[in-house]
């Protein structure tokens, strides 16, 4: 069996009988014994770690390796620089605790700073925290952000990914506000209905930039509805896009969240991401989670410390807003790294790559007899066809190594990014080609 | 510790001195002596009405955070909005630094003249 | 230490991507970014040594003692890291065709069982992504069960003072009006307060066990009993799993739910503060509450995060469980439980226990004495003994102990360590009574000293700007 307790057998007595107790059974004697658990647990016996490592590889194995993802909707297979996953291996960064110590954390509080900085530069908002658990949680945060006494029914548009829909009407149910989804016309947030639905009990309104069916959104004319209405403005943005797109600070955004995943972390059957969770200097002191600030040390050097803790539950207990006390500092340090590898000219690079690839697909598919796009609007990287016999082409895809397009309502969500090459999407297309044909 | 004899106190340690009909209301030299560096005031709205012992906003410490908790009830008429840039001036100056002005009162907590709250805050020690 | 945004040069940059070999287009232009963002500009030599020269500024428990009671600070075996790492998990989609994912699913499973055995209870979720997510969860099962049933009268939760802030935060979040109830001396629940507590209204109990001064509360069957005739539920904090795991089941208690920190005791690491994994187990009348995600499984279901959680998170506990296996996995608890006895015992000729009894995996010293004798406080001590290359304790938790610092040394720290860090709280004794003003300055030889917290949270400086 594997074991990581050091002490050997004769120093384990010792200690026992330094603390006067004959064996383990005394440890436990404020248990009550009827409640002692007088069996083995059923679970298997350890291993060494040369077993170990030999049964989970094999249940690695059992998963089907897909050599090319056409496939997006909330996790984005984008390239990963090789210097981006050695960062977080790092072993102290890996194993340290939040750093509620400032003196012995200066690092990783530094690699939570700079995060932070990054994150506004690609928002253009104020204020950033240091992360909270995906971009979901960071959507259903905002919402609670936002409501008060008064304003208490929170809007989403439909066009959201549904596990943020979803997500932001669990958070709305815990807390008992109201949740309304306003729906989509042609692919997009239908804005006439947005207008008749944005009463005045509304908090916010959350709009998805690109949507999940990859469309771009007129997000500024409808920040300028949300704001008419005295309602607060939430934008949910792809981080890879905002590196060419208008940033929310300009379409009007007062909060603005979003899954961090694409920023340099693998697709890993979902998790761990990230969430980014931002806002304007105004909101502030209402923004949940670990944030980090710059100060002084008591001999006037520059420092980091976690800052703005009357916030958290840690003080304000039953009257804190949120009771998260963590962010995903391991993957905020993964984003930092992967947005310094890329810097300002390789993310740009990488979402304008995407956004032609996709493009070049969309192209392809659509000279396929049969084949359209559902929605007419402008898009980045993301769209979705009207195909027949979508199952078909997904299996022929799927045995040429090929994720293909995700079934979504009538049609196929198809994604592209820097990663696919030509002769990739060449390939993809030739198939579906050769399944519509027969 | 000062305890200024035209003033009256609560229990929850705010202090009020009357201005014609209007209630300025600030915290007690003992209450920012208690809570230590103020690095954040929570402040309550021009408009909104307070109730008598109810919380109207809260002030942070660094590691603490106290409930404000209003002596009278009424409309607020003012906040001193100078507070949210320097939140210092209530460790410096506990009684020059007023929180809110409240008009249209119509009820009060219990309030202390400065000799009985002195000798309140004595036996909270 | 230079911020990266001080160390980048314009042109700098690492060459990573072919030129675009298909046309290109352009976004519309009222969709257009105005200018680009200032990320910073930097070669791959300068990156590697930036991150370096931050990972030696941080302290982590690969570096040495890390005694942080209630965070459970044990090794983070690196075969864990190895597996979570393998392409076969990180390049798998999380909307992939469920017979592309068989792998993932099976650790799931597995992960549920092993767990399910461990904790008592009969079906899981690890869509939560860390501790204060998990009570989130759990709650909401509690919520759910009570609105199936019409019950709409049971608004409150029953929280001890001595629980962990994120409980009482957790209830009010999940609507719920928290019932605050005083611990008896020794941090265990008061069963007279809880009786007195306890009435139609009453949603559930969260409760920690151990609990959050490393006593395991011996009235816990009592008090579960009670609050099930109330009509409530009982909420399992798995915050102190680690003491009695394959000796005491939670569900064994009478607890009904229950989060596990997967990231404190099954040795997934804590990454300077996640990601993490806070499992929810219920039992089986629960388990049709659990949560699911809308975009894998269908709308219907209560959904606290995207997909399926942290998924290579429980690859790694999956593979310290498989280590472990049935025996390793009560040992593991039993030499937690020694270890912070030892140490207790070591230390206490000179550092109170603040309750003098056998403790669990962790213990609370009471320095209020000796900040009256010396002026030396509890925060004074912890910053000292940073100056002897060791991490502080927890401090000032529970609330209920004034000048506490709370030590769990873990299972996976050796007897010689132990004598070092008695030997260490020794010295510290005596340098307080003969040199407190030393002390109050501590650490001398940390990175920086004493930083001003109140400069950060009067003047808040968030973000680097080029001056």
């Amino acid at each position: 069996m594997g074991s990581y307790v050091p002490s050997t057998p004769a120093e384990r007595q010792e200690m026992l009988n330094a603390i006067g107790m004959k064996d383990y059974r005394d440890l436990y004697h404020d248990v009550p014994q009827s409640m002692i658990l007088n069996r083995a647990l059923d679970i298997p016996s350890g291993m060494s770690e040369l077993e170990v490592g030999r049964a989970v590889a094999s249940l690695a194995e059992k998963n089907k390796r897909f050599s090319t993802i056409l496939r997006g909707a909330g996790a984005y297979d984008h390239y990963i620089p090789s210097i981006v996953k050695y960062i977080p291996a790092k072993e102290e960064f890996l194993t340290a605790y939040t750093p509620y110590q400032a003196e012995i954390s200066q690092g990783v509080l530094q690699s939570i700073f700079e995060y932070q900085t990054m994150i506004c530069e690609l928002t253009g908002m104020d204020v950033s925290n240091a992360s909270v658990y995906d971009g979901a949680t960071a959507a259903g945060e905002a919402a609670a952000m936002c409501k008060d006494r008064k304003r208490t029914v929170t809007l989403i548009s439909a066009a959201a990914h549904p596990d943020v829909i979803n997500t932001v009407r669990t958070y709305c149910y815990g807390s008992g506000t109201e949740l309304r989804v306003v729906p989509v016309k042609n692919g997009k947030t239908d804005p006439d209905a947005l207008r008749e639905m944005l009463v005045d009990e509304v908090a916010s309104f959350y709009l998805q930039q690109p949507n999940f069916f990859g469309q771009l959104e007129d997000a500024e004319a409808i920040g300028k509805l949300v704001h008419e209405a005295g309602a607060m403005y939430i934008m949910g943005c792809n981080p890879i896009a905002l590196a060419i797109m208008k940033t929310p600070r300009d379409c009007g955004a007062d909060i603005a969240v979003g899954e961090g995943q694409p920023l340099g972390m693998p697709l890993s059957y979902g998790g761990p991401y990230l969430g980014y969770m931002t806002t304007t200097t105004k909101h502030m002191r209402r923004l949940p989670g670990r944030i980090v600030g710059e100060t002084v040390d008591s001999k006037g050097q520059r420092a980091y410390v976690l800052s703005l803790q009357a916030r958290e539950q840690h003080i304000r207990r039953e009257k804190a807003s949120s009771n998260i006390c963590s962010n995903q500092a391991l993957c905020a340090l993964t984003a930092g790294a992967y947005m310094a590898a890329m810097g300002p000219r390789g993310m740009a690079e990488a979402a304008r790559q995407s956004m032609a690839k996709a493009h070049y697909l969309a192209d392809g598919l659509c000279r396929i007899p049969g084949v359209s796009l559902k929605h007419e609007g402008p898009f980045f990287n993301e769209f979705v066809t009207v195909l027949p016999c979508g199952d078909k082409a997904l299996e022929a895809l799927e045995s040429a190594g090929i994720l293909g397009g995700l079934p979504v309502e009538g049609g196929l969500l198809w994604c592209a990014t820097e990663k696919v090459s030509k002769a990739e999407l060449d390939r993809s297309v030739q198939i579906v080609k050769e399944v519509l044909a027969k | 510790m000062n305890y200024p004899v035209d003033l009256k106190y609560s229990k929850s340690h705010e202090w009020v001195k009357m201005d014609g009909d209007v209630a300025v209301i600030g915290i007690s030299d003992f209450a920012q002596n208690a809570l230590g560096d103020v690095v954040f005031v929570n402040l309550p709205q021009d408009g909104d009405s307070v109730s008598a012992g109810e919380s109207f906003g809260d002030v942070e410490s660094v590691k603490t955070v106290s409930d404000l908790i209003s002596p009278v009830s009424g409309t607020i008429c003012q906040v001193n909005e100078a507070l949210l840039d320097a939140p210092e001036k209530l460790n410096q100056d506990a009684y020059g630094a007023w929180i809110m002005k409240v008009k249209n009162l119509d009820g009060e907590e219990e309030l202390l003249d400065a000799a009985a709250y002195e000798a309140f805050c004595a036996q909270e020690g | 230490m230079k911020l990266i945004f001080e160390k980048s040069v314009p042109g700098r940059g690492c060459s990573l991507l072919p030129a675009c070999d298909v046309e290109e287009t352009s976004l519309p232009e009222n969709l257009r970014r105005a200018t680009a963002p200032a990320l910073p500009e930097m070669s791959e030599t300068d990156i590697s040594r930036h991150y370096t020269e931050l990972c030696h500024n941080t302290y982590g428990v690969n570096c040495g003692f890390y005694p942080l009671g209630s965070c459970t600070m044990k090794y983070n075996p690196r075969i864990d890291e190895e597996m979570a790492a393998l392409p076969g998990f990180t390049g798998v989609h999380p909307l992939a065709p469920a017979h592309a994912t068989m792998g993932c699913q099976e650790v799931l499973n597995l992960t549920k069982k092993y767990l399910c055995e461990i904790t008592g209870m009969d079906d899981m979720t690890f869509q939560p992504a860390a501790g204060a997510h998990g009570e989130f969860t759990g709650v909401l099962l509690i919520k759910q069960y009570h609105d199936a049933r019409g019950d709409a009268k049971r608004k409150k939760i029953i929280v001890p003072d001595s629980a962990h802030g994120t409980n009482p935060a957790t209830a009010a979040m999940c609507g719920f009006e928290v019932v605050n109830i005083a611990s008896s001396p020794d941090g265990c629940v008061d069963l007279e307060a809880l009786k007195a507590a306890l009435n139609d209204e009453t949603a559930g109990l969260m409760l920690t066990n151990p609990n959050t001064v490393g006593v395991f509360d011996e009235n816990i069957l009592e008090i579960t009993h009670l609050v099930h005739e109330a009509g409530g539920l009982c909420y399992y904090d798995g915050a102190n799993l680690n003491a009695i795991m394959g000796v005491v089941r939670p569900g064994d208690m009478g607890f009904d739910c229950i989060h596990v920190n997967l990231h404190k005791t099954f040795a997934t690491p804590h990454g300077g503060g996640g990601p993490g994994a806070g499992a929810v187990g219920c039992k089986g009348f629960l388990a049709k509450f659990l949560p699911q995600s809308a975009s894998m499984q269908g709308d219907g279901h209560i959904q606290v995060r995207g997909f399926a959680g942290n998924f290579l998170v429980v690859v790694k506990a999956l593979t310290y469980l498989m280590t472990l296996g049935r025996e390793g996995i009560p040992e593991a608890a039993q030499n937690a439980v020694l270890n912070a006895n030892y140490l207790m015992q070591k230390i206490r000729n000179t550092f109170q226990p603040a309750f003098d009894r056998t403790c669990m995996h962790e213990f609370v010293l009471n320095l209020e004495q000796l900040k009256k004798d010396t002026g030396v406080s509890a925060l004074d001590v912890a910053k000292s003994l940073i100056d002897y290359g060791m991490h502080p304790p927890t401090m000032y938790f529970p609330l209920i102990v004034h000048e506490a610092l709370m030590l769990e040394p873990t299972e996976t720290e050796s007897k010689d360590t132990l004598d070092w860090v008695a030997e260490v709280f020794r010295k510290l004794y005596e340098l307080a009574h003969e040199d407190p003003e030393f002390m109050r300055a501590a650490p001398h030889n940390a990175r920086i000293g004493r930083p001003d917290e109140v400069r950060a949270a009067r003047n808040p400086v968030l973000r680097w700007r080029n001056v």
